[in-house]
């Protein structure tokens, strides 16, 4: 087997496995760092992908940023003093058969279809070429989306801002 | 020739794509905690990006799939910092981030 093969199948398996700790967990802190495996399995299959650039991307923003911002959510919201980091489980059997359904679905779907496969050429690095289609092509969308993490973060600030005056403003 | 199906390829991908949406439907389904809801949405992003790279990696696509899985994650980070501001908002107002308990809206 070649190491390329041996490592997907690590990274596949550490991705889902931490998945679906992150799932079945029933403490929360256990949960979001069992999220943070997850999240450093996928940029290791997306460099697997040969998407560097992206792979970077994810281990800044998400593993970085977001569940930072995750961590933090659980802490402020712990409820009282007894620290109870317990989540609780309802619908399982519902749930599961769902989500047993989705998967068997999709599973299905994505293995009979006849996808069109046209082996591209090995790529040395991303970087530049996006860096030319996001100021070529998508300019339009990079703006946007600009435009959208402005709002998100005035929004965000306001909404916090206004809490701390609350609290001010009740004791 | 018995190992070349077991050559990473598009299905084997799009079958670890389809695994993880399911364990984010999971957990967005059966929990109660905002915070894990949250957490099964951001699985379940992931596992969308995960397809659009194996099809820009497998298909003509090319670099058009990981241009749309970078807005992904600024989409993904936007909607977190507002989702957990909102959280905070109704911990402070509810005391409770359970989301059988948040039901004022309820007739």
């Amino acid at each position: 087997m070649e190491l390329t093969t041996i490592l997907f199948y690590l990274f596949a398996l550490v991705t889902l496995g931490s998945a679906a700790t992150m799932v079945f967990s029933k403490n929360i802190v256990h949960s979001a760092f069992a999220l943070m495996f997850t999240l450093m399995g996928v940029a290791a299959l997306y460099v697997l992908l040969y998407a560097d650039f992206l792979a970077a991307t994810q281990l800044l923003v998400y593993v970085g940023g977001i569940l930072i911002l995750i961590l933090f959510g659980v802490m402020l919201t712990s409820q009282g003093y007894t620290l109870s980091f317990k989540t609780i489980t309802v619908n399982l059997i519902p749930a599961s058969l769902i989500s047993v359904g989705i998967a068997a679905l999709l599973i299905f779907a994505f293995l009979t279809t006849d996808w069109t496969i046209s082996e591209v050429a090995e790529r040395t690095d991303t970087v530049y070429d996006l860096g030319m289609l996001l100021m070529g092509d998508y300019i339009l969308p990079f703006i946007a989306v600009g435009v959208l993490l402005l709002i998100a973060i005035i929004g965000a600030i306001l909404m916090s801002t206004r809490l701390s005056a609350e609290n001010e403003g009740v004791s | 020739m018995s190992s070349a199906i077991f050559e990473p390829g598009l299905n084997h991908f799009l079958v670890v794509s389809a695994l993880l949406f399911s364990l984010g439907v999971m957990a967005v389904l059966s929990k109660r905690n905002v915070i894990m809801v949250l957490m099964g949405v951001e699985l379940i992003l992931n596992s969308a990006n995960i397809n659009l790279i194996a099809f820009s990696r497998f298909t003509e696509l090319s670099l058009d799939g990981q241009m749309i899985g970078l807005f992904v994650i600024i989409i993904a980070a936007a909607e977190a910092a507002v989702a957990l501001a909102i959280v905070l908002n109704v911990y402070n107002r509810f005391k409770t981030i359970n989301l059988d308990e948040i039901n004022l809206l309820k007739g």
